[in-house]
């Protein structure tokens, strides 16, 4: 029963979050900085997000290739 | 435009998932039989049907601003997840997906399995292989489809995209009897990542509070600007030899 639950919150995780969390986690951070700049200020606050996509997208390929490019460890 | 690139969106992303539907479809037809093959499909088919009727009505009567949000949020994230892959693949980091590939090594592991026969299913490993296909497969687009459709006011239209790409991947399938390997998915991949993302990042920014210089007309300048910066991605990290890309792509799973 418990393999089963993991199984299907792995499932979940993965279709949502994917290969690569921290692009999920500043996918919310930027949208949560967005809604708070939005509710306290009148400065536009659109460019958030299109910010948060150019890091994200790059740091997330770099994070990949890094990864991809490590020697495998010794056992 | 709107329309326009909602069908396109939904077409391809359909089509892409259709492909590789086809293929595990296929190599479980071939490898196990028909019978247990095609009833996996038709199950996974009204496994789908069922999911589209629950949540469709259900993601049409959220709020539009918390749906935009979360729907949108959603969307960038898989958008980047489809960008990412598609940029390393096209800059050498990653292999292609190869449907006559992935076909082989699905008809090898449908050959070598053990069988057991069910209920009104003669071969119990053909059945699941063909359902968990199309349910994987096609749960992502049940998403997008829903999605775009409730976003833009006309889930139809979507429900008409995914319907024709499944419709022409079908028949072409039917017709062909073999995995589509020419099908150009991996530029397909990138097109649909492209377009996730951009209406992602304007759906959740609105969903947040934030306004669009321009309103819908902003979508003008953030498909093609997103696509541009993929482009300059690929250029930069471009890999010289190829033949180290890694990471040959999973014959099943709900990602790109």
């Amino acid at each position: 029963m418990i393999r089963r639950l993991r199984a299907f919150g792995a499932f979940w995780y993965g279709f949502v979050v994917g290969d690569d969390w921290r692009v999920a986690a500043g996918v919310v951070v930027a949208l949560g900085l967005t809604a708070t700049i939005t509710r306290i200020t009148a400065v536009p606050a659109w460019w958030i997000v299109v910010v948060a996509v150019g890091v994200l997208l790059a740091s997330s390929i770099r994070g990949a290739i890094r990864r991809s490019d490590q020697p495998a460890a010794p056992r | 435009m709107g329309n326009a690139a909602l069908f396109v969106a939904v077409f391809l992303a359909c089509a892409v998932e259709a492909v590789e539907a086809l293929t595990i479809v296929l190599a479980a037809g071939v490898g196990r039989g028909w019978r247990s093959a095609v009833t996996g499909l038709i199950a996974g088919l009204l496994t789908l049907a069922v999911i589209v009727a629950v949540a469709g009505p259900a993601v049409s009567a959220i709020p539009l601003d918390a749906l935009r949000l979360v729907v949108g949020a959603l969307l960038l994230v898989f958008g980047l997840q489809w960008l990412r892959k598609a940029v390393l693949r096209a800059s050498g980091h990653k292999a292609f997906h190869d449907e006559a590939k992935a076909f082989e090594a699905a008809l090898a592991a449908a050959r070598h399995a053990p069988g057991r026969s069910a209920v009104l299913v003669p071969d119990w490993y053909g059945f699941t292989l063909a359902f968990k296909g199309v349910v994987l497969e096609g749960l992502e687009v049940v998403f997008i489809a829903v999605t775009f459709g409730s976003n833009q006011h006309d889930v139809g239209l979507a429900a008409l995209a995914a319907l024709t790409a499944v419709l022409v991947v079908a028949a072409i399938g039917v017709a062909v009897r073999k995995p589509l390997s020419r099908v150009p998915e991996n530029a397909m991949k990138f097109v649909v990542g492209v377009m996730l993302t951009a209406f992602g990042m304007f759906w959740a920014a609105e969903g947040a509070g934030a306004h669009w210089p321009g309103a819908d007309l902003a979508l003008l300048v953030l498909i093609p600007a997103v696509g541009l910066y993929a482009l300059l991605l690929v250029a930069l990290f471009r890999r010289g030899d190829r033949r180290s890309a890694v990471g040959a792509d999973r014959p099943t799973g709900t990602t790109p």
